[in-house]
């Protein structure tokens, strides 16, 4: 637990056991209430698990919004004589931490969750596939996985109920465009790991060809909890839209930077201030919300509370729900520099229009950086995103984007004065 | 060609033993190769395709896809620095300056007794503890010049 976050909320359910509990204990985990989410699901019926989940409006973690519940349906349905779940433990998004947490702070929680999720939609065999630089997370998930074993938690007949379900780690390799389902069911598959065309969808057809649902490591870790408490419980935490609590984590230029979790009943701005003790050096001038893909939030902006409804309104997204503040010294072309860099290096090159995009816009954004920048350079830039939100196959080309054409919207005058 | 190294080849039928042959215990063959020797050599690629039976080719494709799977033998000790956002911010560029100069080479290079070398990597996930960087397989936070040049200064004894 060497590298644990600060954590800046106090009332939590996720994070309620982090730093409270011994991780490689699993009898603390039991005594704090863990696995009776377990022992109630292995006496209901699969379906009705799902359904649970469904009414309790629970939506991915991992950056797509998808309901659970819905996700889970499509596998259950699906014949098959074998089914998989994967956790997706790939986090790369930057400034994202909130995965590695919950691993390393509370593995049964995660565990519990996987089994229940294998348990509806009829899945023996389970992966948690963890980016490999997370050495701490991987030793960590293992010796709990090897104590749900003692205990009966996992491996056959599980709890007496006849229920068989094997879960085993799996290491990325260092590609932030694994953390992408079809590309990470490739990479778990020995291939190089690009994303496929879609459909077919991994519920359907995914390791193997086999139905397989893949699921964000937070999105799991709620399942035991709306379970033991129930799907009304969860649906009356915040608000009616986006029910149930999220994991933000707090990083650039501000006072406490550290994880939180909350309903989604504050701005952004109250966020800031109140877990984050406020902007450093300087006021806002912006924040970069859901890591490197994500949009570009004004100080007007913060000061909403973006339900999900309001984010589908105004086609925004704060994805993994990192919060990265830039205070008024920092420059938007170096911010800009700094993420398009990243893409440029993480596109896995298998579609031109990322591939040659990434390229170019770090070549353009370069130019400003440099005060060589032109108007029309300006709009060859909006034109070649606007192209690039279109075309490729997988949500890194399509998403990266969207910081750029945002701050061409909202600093149009710095960037050309640049 | 190299010759062959029975501690190679020994080592490499030992891994795929524990995994299997099956096309997705690649990756995992691959990374034990790599940790174990530093690099993943043209010899050790034929022993797999050999055992596993996949093609060199493959290997190659798959291996040049990973940033963990070396293919050359780049130094003892890798040190891949995180220069993506939040590390940018919290002063990446001040623990840049500090190894370049310890080391006497630029990123991308590899000291001349085959020691280190510097390599940029992405986000590893200790954004709020930045500016934050990996030796080999070990993560370090909150980096300072100073407690960079104690890191550089363990491994050197640790080598010798
Ligand atoms: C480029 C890219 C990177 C992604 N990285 C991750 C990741 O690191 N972790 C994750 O859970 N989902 C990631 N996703 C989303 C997954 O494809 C998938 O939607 C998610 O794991 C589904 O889980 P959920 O429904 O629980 O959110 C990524 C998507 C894209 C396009
Ligand atoms: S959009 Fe980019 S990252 Fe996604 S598959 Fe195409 S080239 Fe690869
Ligand atoms: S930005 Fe450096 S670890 Fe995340």
């Amino acid at each position: 637990m060497k590298y644990n976050a600060k954590i800046l909320s106090t009332d939590n359910v996720l994070l309620k056991n982090i730093g409270n509990i011994d991780p490689l204990k699993i009898e603390e985990y039991v005594t704090s209430g863990g696995y009776e989410a377990l022992k109630k699901t292995v006496s209901m019926d699969r379906k009705e698990v799902i359904d649970v989940v469904s009414d309790s409006g629970l939506r991915g973690r991992g950056g797509a919004n998808f309901p659970t519940g819905r996700k889970w349906l499509f596998t259950y349905n699906a014949q098959a004589d074998q089914k998989y779940i994967i956790c997706n433990a790939d986090e790369g998004e930057p400034g994202t931490v909130k995965d590695r947490i919950l691993m390393e702070g509370d593995p049964h929680q995660l565990i519990e969750g996987i089994t229940i999720a294998a348990y509806a939609i009829g899945a023996t065999k389970g992966f948690i596939y963890i980016r490999g630089e997370y050495r701490d997370s991987i030793n960590t998930v293992n010796a709990a996985i090897k104590q749900a074993e003692e205990k009966g938690m996992l491996g056959k007949n599980i709890l007496g109920s006849g229920f068989d379900f094997e879960l085993s780690v799996a290491m990325g390799g260092g590609a932030y465009i694994c953390g992408e389902e079809t590309a990470l069911i490739d990479s778990m598959e020995g291939k190089r790991g690009e994303p496929r065309l879609k459909p077919p969808y991994p519920p359907v057809e995914g390791l193997f060809g086999k139905p397989t649902i893949v699921n964000n490591v937070e999105t799991l870790s709620n399942v035991p909890h709306i379970i033991v408490k129930g799907s009304e419980w969860y649906r009356n935490i915040g608000a009616s839209c986006s029910p149930g609590t999220k994991l933000f984590m707090l990083c650039g230029d501000v006072n406490e930077p550290g994880i939180l979790e909350t309903p989604i009943d504050l701005s952004f701005a109250e966020i800031i201030k109140k877990y984050g003790k406020g902007t450093s050096g300087g006021e806002v001038k912006f924040a970069q919300i859901g890591g490197s893909s994500g949009n570009i939030f004004t100080p007007e902006m913060l000061e909403k509370v973006w339900t999900y409804e309001r984010c589908c309104e105004f086609n925004v997204s704060y994805g993994t729900g990192s919060i990265f503040v830039c205070n008024d010294r920092r420059s938007v072309v170096d911010h800009l520099l700094t993420v398009a860099e990243f893409f440029e290096h993480e596109s896995c090159g298998k579609c031109t229009p990322c591939r040659e995009g990434t390229h170019r816009i770090k070549e353009i954004v370069e130019e400003f950086a440099f005060g060589e920048g032109t108007v029309s350079d300006l709009e060859l830039l909006k034109e070649l995103c606007l192209v690039m939100k279109r075309s490729p196959i997988c949500g890194l080309g399509q998403a990266c984007v969207n910081p750029v054409l945002d701050a061409i919207e909202y600093f149009k005058g710095e960037i050309l004065a640049n | 060609m190299e010759c062959r190294d029975g501690n190679l080849v020994a080592f490499i039928e030992r891994s795929v033993a524990k995994y299997g042959t099956g096309r997705e215990n690649l990756l995992p063959v691959l990374r034990d190769v790599n940790e174990e020797f530093g690099y993943v050599s043209g010899a050790a690629f034929i022993e797999i395709s050999r055992l596993m039976d996949i093609s060199i080719g493959e290997i190659h494709g798959v291996a040049s896809f990973y940033s963990f799977i070396n293919e050359e033998n780049k130094g003892n000790y890798i040190i891949r620095l995180c220069k993506t956002i939040s590390c940018d911010m919290a002063g990446k560029d001040k623990i840049e300056k500090t190894l370049e100069r310890e080391l006497g080479i630029k990123f991308g290079e590899s000291t001349k007794d085959g020691l280190f070398a510097l390599e940029y990597a992405n986000c590893m996930g200790l954004c709020d503890k930045g500016p934050a960087m990996l030796v080999n397989s070990q993560l370090y936070d909150s980096l300072t010049p100073e407690s960079v040049l104690d890191v550089i200064s363990e491994y050197r004894r640790n080598i010798r």
